[in-house]
Parts: structure tokens; sequence; C-alpha cells
């Protein structure tokens, strides 16, 4: 961030901010344009439930050490497609996912492939927070527990956690106490925390700002961009002013309705660099959606 | 204020002008036959535990060491409830131990692990219908099974069975409901960390819903404990001047004992039977303040 | 990328076979309750049978009288049908005091009791509920007909052991039932239904009666015939209150005996296994078993089909 804006500032332009200039004020090379490693690779994907279509044809790469977000409006597919990189679709009855994900090489949905493992690897933090009813220890504890991580200390492994999801000041002296006593920031961010305990190497995030309020969320916003040095990160947001801060890269997705039935199936429209989603956008449907909020 | 404003009014809306008086008539008459109905079913309770304590009271105090000290005797005067005392509360221990971890074990499979299909629905018919089964029919199967097939005869292990059997639907059902109200957030951000299922149940969501399911054991048990008619069946003694040592010893029961002395014609029996009514009513009211502190205390509020 | 490095790989499978062990042991626990629906239809099944080596089904089903031999042999007479008289009478009187009961104290507390009397009264009707069965027996004996019963109807007319004492007792038992279920019902009904009652001119009696009962019909179905069969199923109370007289009579001021209480009278004295006495209990126990069976599944099938109506 540029110097000499104090915080409250910073806060008020995010209210007001035209996403061209949060564009502008981003420095070149904040941005990762060169080519970096690729950590999934989807190609055709497909989802059904039952034999409602969801979501059809999704085809593109993601890559490491950045974030990619996924835009659009309501109901096309975005929470779908992320929920299918770590395969928490599998808990809902008649999802089913063709076409090919690829993650470093493997096939996300291949035979002799546990789901256990994919989301020890790939995790991810949720719309509404949902700690657990137990202390804030204890949350961050059982994962690396459940999985059999047997670190030299745990207090420094909860320690560590909650330091890198930038909430370890407030919790620090209250490490006992019930996590469900947090506000709403503090527990999506202890979230966070617990997300990272086990040593994932991508989270998955679900517009894990929406039922926060501003300040908390432009500190989530903050911690993405520390966070993205050592994970790959994917978010799905409703805002628009978010995805132009955060993301590296921007994935629009629009929904069409099926001929005949009226469902609507969820698409990708266009996949670029953030910068030029927003700026020069290829596709119509992208520049309508992206300059509709400012009439 | 109001006169201006019933001045300005229109005749059909002043308060009362449509309401004819027998109209009027009939609402009061409602409201008091409705409010004498339900007094009915205070007043009843209320004269059943007056009728009990007036019975009972002296002579629990008479001499309190005795009654609950002795034996049972031909004497009312010096009989006693101990063995009827002590086997209740071994029986209810008993119960517990057996019908808790297979309650639970059902009720956590059934919520966490059964498969949607008609089996399970037929296991849950199944339960639902085993709840609804007399008393008296599961004394039946005490008998046949417990007592005479397995050879345990009338017997505080026999008992403990027959009682657990019966108190095993309520339980199940109990410790559904309990581990349905967990959220399903809490599950799915244990998956999402690489946790499996058992992993979830065992150390997210089964510790969530052990108030509740607790509440509701310490109330299908505090039922259990007032129950006669199994423990009739099987054939638990009600003269018995010795305490269990053994599973297979026989034992007797406090609602047998009061049983026994209702069904007598002397009066000092009927004094005896209140006065140990009050203890059986005493333990009762214990194990449900119990649960209810328990609820309350450790519920938690999502 | 070449190969995939091992701690991105997501194949390796940790092993889980204790898991499985868990959740088979835990199947084993649900699948229980099938072993003793299969053992209680066996047990009654096998020792009824027995009973009709020795005495006849045609005896049982039509045979008005019910007086079990005392010897070992196969006399006595084994008509089941006072049993199923003084378990109706018992059935029906109960209803008869439950029933206004349970419902007026279900509708003052769905539709006039303000939130500090209901925190009262339902904890009163839990208590209720919670009172063992022979301590209710107590009571009937003890305080329904000697103080109840004999002064206002007459000590000649009223036995010490009559089916009005057994009827009241039950009643009050399952007046509970009846109101807890019944105000579920009563306060599941969507508030808009009286709204638009109330905005038509109607009098809280007239929503009460007109709107809110009728629509929770159902419900209150279901809890009467739920209640039927709790009474049906009653045994001490009854035993106690109502006595050990099988006979076919229809007054209430006699004495009777129901099926569950000529089970806890056979048992109550010596039986020896084998003997006729003892395998018609099995008899009266699956007569039993049927009948609460069958209620049970008609409230069951109430419930199920009148939910989707406001779900």
């Amino acid at each position: 961030m540029p110097e000499g804006r104090t915080q409250v500032t910073q806060d008020e332009d995010r209210r007001d901010t035209r996403i061209a200039d949060v564009i502008k004020e981003r420095a070149p090379g904040e941005r990762d344009e060169a080519a970096a490693e690729t950590v999934f690779r989807l190609d055709d994907v497909h989802v059904h439930y039952g034999s409602f279509r969801a979501l059809r044809g999704v085809t593109l790469d993601i890559g490491r050490n950045q974030i990619t977000a996924f835009i659009g409006p309501s109901g096309c597919g975005k929470s779908t497609l992320i929920r299918c990189l770590n395969r928490m679709n599998d808990l809902i009855p008649g999802a089913r996912v063709e076409g090919k994900i690829e993650y470093h090489g493997q096939d996300l949905y291949g035979d002799g492939v546990d789901p256990v493992e994919v989301r020890r690897r790939i995790g991810m933090v949720f719309q509404k927070p949902n700690p657990f009813p137990k202390s804030i220890y204890e949350n961050i504890a059982f994962g690396p527990r459940v999985i059999g991580m047997q670190p030299a200390s745990m207090d420094d492994l909860v320690e560590r956690s909650l330091r890198g999801a930038a909430v370890w000041d407030e919790v620090k002296d209250k490490l006992k106490q019930n996590a469900l006593s947090l506000s709403g920031g503090q527990q999506q961010r202890l979230c966070i925390a617990r997300a990272i305990a086990v040593s994932p190497d991508v989270i998955l995030m679900d517009e894990p700002c929406s039922a926060l309020d501003p300040a908390s969320t432009a500190r989530i916003e903050d911690l993405m961009e520390e966070l993205k040095r050592d994970y790959t990160i994917v978010i799905v947001t409703h805002n628009m002013q978010q995805a132009a801060r955060v993301s590296d890269k921007t994935a629009f997705f629009t929904a069409e309705a099926a001929p005949g039935t009226g469902d609507r199936t969820g698409l990708l429209v266009e996949y670029d660099q953030t910068d030029a989603i927003f700026t020069h956008p290829a596709d119509k449907r992208t520049e309508d959606y992206v300059t509709g909020r400012f009439g | 204020m109001s006169a201006v404003t019933d001045a300005l009014a229109p005749a059909a809306l002043r308060r009362g002008a449509s309401r004819s008086s027998a109209k009027i008539a009939l609402d009061i008459a409602f409201s008091v036959v409705l409010f004498v109905g339900t007094i009915v079913g205070v007043i009843a309770l209320a004269t059943l535990i007056w009728t009990i304590l007036d019975s009972g009271w002296a002579r629990l105090w008479a001499d309190p060491a005795a009654f609950l000290g002795n034996y049972v005797s031909r004497l009312p005067a010096r009989a006693g409830i101990k063995a009827a005392l002590v086997g209740s509360a071994y029986l209810m221990v008993l119960t517990a131990v057996i019908c808790f971890p297979l309650g639970v074990g059902a009720a956590v499979y059934l919520e966490e692990f059964a498969p949607r299909n008609r089996v399970t629905n037929f296991v849950e018919a199944n339960i639902a219908n085993l709840a609804g089964v007399p008393s008296v029919v599961y004394g039946l199967l005490g008998l046949g099974i417990f007592a005479r097939f397995l050879r345990l005869g009338p017997s505080l292990l026999a008992g403990a069975l027959t009682l657990a059997v019966m108190s095993l639907p309520v339980i199940i059902v109990a410790g559904r409901e309990a581990i349905r109200a967990v959220p399903d957030s809490v599950r799915l951000g244990a998956y999402a960390l690489g946790a499996t299922k058992w992993q979830t149940v065992r150390r997210q969501v089964l510790p969530a819903a052990m108030p509740g399911t607790l509440t509701g054991t310490i109330l299908a048990l505090s039922r259990a404990i007032g129950e006669t008619a199994p423990l009739l069946v099987i054939g638990l003694p009600i003269v018995i001047f010795s305490l269990p040592n053994d599973l297979r010893d026989p034992v007797s029961a406090l609602p047998l004992l009061i049983f026994d002395w209702t069904s007598r014609p002397q009066h000092a029996f009927a004094e005896a039977a209140a006065a140990a009514s009050i203890i059986l009513l005493a333990l009762l009211l214990a194990m449900n303040a119990v649960a209810i502190f328990l609820r309350n205390r450790y519920t938690i509020r999502w | 990328m070449a190969t995939t490095p091992p701690e991105l790989s997501i194949t390796r499978r940790r092993a889980r076979t204790g898991e499985r062990l868990i959740v088979n042991a835990l199947f084993l626990c649900a699948v229980l309750s099938l072993a003793v629906t299969v053992g209680i239809i066996a047990v009654l099944l096998v020792d009824t049978v027995e009973f009709f080596r020795d005495s006849s089904l045609w005896g049982f089903l039509t045979g008005t009288v019910w007086a079990p031999g005392q010897g070992a042999g196969t006399d006595g007479l084994y008509g089941v049908w006072p049993l199923i008289n003084g378990t109706l009478m018992i059935g029906v009187g109960s209803i008869v005091v439950g029933l206004p009961l349970g419902l007026l104290t279900a509708i003052y507390l769905s539709e006039y009791a303000s939130s500090r009397v209901r925190g009262t009264l339902k904890p009163t009707l839990e208590i209720l509920a919670g009172i063992p069965t022979v301590v209710v027996g107590f009571f009937a004996l003890q305080f329904i007909t000697p103080d109840l019963l004999r002064p206002i109807f007459g000590e000649d007319r009223v036995f010490i052991f009559n089916a009005a004492a057994g009827s009241i007792a039950v009643g009050l038992m399952i007046l509970p039932i009846i109101a807890s279920i019944s105000e579920d019902a009563m306060r599941a009904v969507p508030s808009s239904l009286r709204e638009a009652a109330f905005g038509l001119g109607s009098t809280k009696r007239q929503v009460s009666l007109r709107v809110v009962v009728p629509a929770a019909l159902s419900g209150i179905s279901a809890s009467v015939i739920l209640a039927f069969s709790r009474a049906v199923g009653e045994t001490m109370a009854v035993t106690i209150a109502a006595g050990n007289s099988p006979k076919m009579t229809l007054n209430y001021f006699e004495s009777i005996q129901t099926l569950t209480a000529s089970i806890a009278q056979t048992v109550n004295g010596e039986v020896a296994s084998g003997t006729v006495r003892y395998n018609a209990l099995f008899a009266l126990g699956i007569t039993l078993f049927l009948i609460t069976l069958v209620m049970n599944l008609i409230s069951a099938r109430i419930v199920r089909r009148y939910r989707q109506v406001y779900s």
C-alpha cells in the first residue's frame, strides 16, 4: 500500500474506490505476470446434481502462489466449481463431475485417490465462519492431530498458525476460551489459521468475507496478500472490488438457461489476468458485468 | 382522548359494537372452561402429592433409619425398604451401563453412517414401534429370554437387561436428536481439514451432542426406575433379606415393594407404601434435576 | 512437471481398518433393535403356540369366561373377552377423562396462556407424566375411590376396586400425552390462519375452536390414538385400582380385569413354566402387542399423512 495512508482512510476509500483506480494503484510486478507453475488444470469440466447440470465446459489453469478469483452473478456455479477442487462436492448426494481435473499432474477424481488426502492438501474456508465449539487452541490443534502430524511442539504450531492468520495478538491470552466467543472477523481468521495449521498446498475460499463487516474484510484481504507467498489461493467472491484488489487472475462466470427446461447452467465466459478482465475484457458479457455496478 | 376517538369513529368500529352479548358470554364461558380444564390436571397432581405426603410423611420420619435400613417384615411397623432401595440403585446403574453405549452407538450409526435406503427406514420404523410397546410385554421378553432361556433367573442381570432393552428406543431417539442438532457447518469444517468421517464424529459431533444425549438418557433411566411391570413379570422377589453380591443374585426393587404394600389390606402397610413412594419420588426428582441442570449448563447455543 | 513430489501425492491411503471395524460395531448396535423385535415376537409366539396346543384357539377368541385353572392340567377357561372388555373399559374411560382435560389444557397453553403461565404449566404436566404408575395406583386406591367416587356415588354402588377409579388414574397419566402433542400440533398451525380470522372480526374462542383445532386435528387425533395405546398397555395403576375380576360388564363401578392386570396377577403368584397358566401369559402378551402395534402404526400414518399439509 502506498505510504502515508492511515488504516481508517484506507477503509473509507475502499468503500468509494472505483475499480479502475484500484488497478492503477497496484504497482507492476506485484501481480505475477510471468507464467507460474500450474497447480490445477481443468479440462472441459461439467458438474451435475442428479439430472440438473450446474456447470458446463470449464477449462482453465490455476497457478501456484497466485490468487485466482471466480466472479459472476449468483447461481452460475462458482461455488460448485470450487467445491470440486477439494472434492467437497462428493458429500452432496447425486453430485457428479465429468471432465478432467488435474492436481499437480494427478487426476483428482482418478481411481485410488483418497478424498481425505485431497482435503488435507487443499483446504477450505467457508462463507460463514464455522469454528468448532471448543477452545481456540483445540480448534487449531484438531487438524494436525487427526491427520497424524506429530509436531515437536503443538503449542508452537498453534502459535505459528494463529500468527500466520494475523490473529495471534488478539487471542494469545485466551487460547483456552471457547472459539464461539470471538467476533465474526476473528472467527474467520481463526478458521484460516485452522486451515493453515495442516500445512496445505492450496487454500480455497468460498466468499470468505461476505458475512463480515468492512473492517474485518479489509484485514482478511491484507492477509491474503501474505498468504499467497506460501499457498495457492482460489477465492469465490461476489465483490468485484475485492477481486480487483487481491487477485492475480480472474475467471468470470455466467449462467444460461437450458433450452426447454429453464434450468440455469453455469459456464466460464472469460479467464485472464485481473487487469485485463477489469480494464479491457474480451467478451461483452464480462464487460457488462464489470461495468454494470457503476452504471 | 378515547372519548373523542369514540365519538369520531363510525358506529361499527366502536368496541363491542359488533359483538352481541350472547357472543361475549360464550367467550367468557369458554375461557372459564379452559381455565378449569387446565386447573383440574394441576389440582389432581397436587392432590396426589398431598395424599402421598399425608399418608407417608409421619411413617417416614417416625424412624427414618429403620425405614431405610430394615428389610421387609410381616409387621408393618418394622418393615423397611433397604433391599428394595439398594436393588433399585443397582438396577439403575447396571441398566445405564448396558443401554447407554448401545443406544448411543445406534444413534450415531443411524444419523451419521447409515445410507438412506429401505433397510435404514425399516430399522428406524422398528425403533419407533419399540418405543410404544407396553412395559409388561418387555417383561414377558425378559421372562422368556433372559430369565428362562438364558437361565439367568430372576436376577439383577436379567432385570437390568430387561430395563435396558426397554429404555433403548428412548435413548436412541434422544441421541439422534442431539446429533442432528449439531450444525452441518461443524462437520464440513472438519472434513475440509482432511478428517475422516469417524474422526469428525468422534472428536466434534459426539462431544457436542453429549449434553443433549445425557439429558435424554437420565430421563429415560428415571422412567425405568419407576417401572414395576417388567420386574414383576420376570419374577424379581419382594421378600428378600440380603443385598446382591453378584450379577446373578436376586434383587428387589422399590416400585415392586410399593406395589406389594399397596395391595395389602392393613392401613399400616398403606402408610409404609406412601412413605416408600416419597422416597421414590424424591429419587426421581433428583434425577430430573440433574438432567435439567446438565441441559441448561452444557447445551451449546450455536 | 515431471513427477509429483510425495508430499503432494493424493493417493497414499492412510490405513483405516480400525475405522471400518468401528463402523461395523455401530451398525450392530443399530441392528440390535431388530433383534429385540424378533426376540419379542419369538418369545410371544413360541409359548402362545404351546398354549393353543392345550387350550383351544376358538375358545380363546370367543369365550366369555376367563378362569385359569389352578392345577397343572389343562382345566380352566381361557376365553379372552372379559379381559378385552376390561381393557376397553379402561381405554375408553381414560380417554373420556384425559381427552377433554388434555385438549382444554392444550388450547389454553397454545392460544391463551402467557409465556409465564406456560413456563409453570408445562413443567407441571411433565411432572404429572413422570409419576410412576404404582404411585398413581396407590392414589387411586387411597383417594379416588374412598374420597371421591364413594362419597359421590355411594358406598354400596362403588366397589373398592372399580373400573372408574382405574379410568381416572390412567386418564391422569395420559393427560400429559394428549396435552403436549396436541399443543405442539396447535402451535404448528401457521399464525397467518389465525390472523386472517382475527382480521375478519373473530374472537379468540372462535379462532381457537373453528380455525386452530380443526387445522391441528391430525396431530390431536394422533395424540389420542397414542394415548389410547398407552392406556391399553398400562399395568400397575389398573391392577391396583380396578381389581382382578375378569367379567363381561359395562358397570364402571364394578371391579374388572384387563389384559395387563391378568398378566400381573398370574406372575404375582407362583407359576411353573410349561403349564397352561404360564403359556396363557404369552397369549395375552401377543394380544396386547398386536393391539398396541396397530394403534401405533395408525397414529404414525396419521402424522405422516398430514405433516405434508403445513410443511
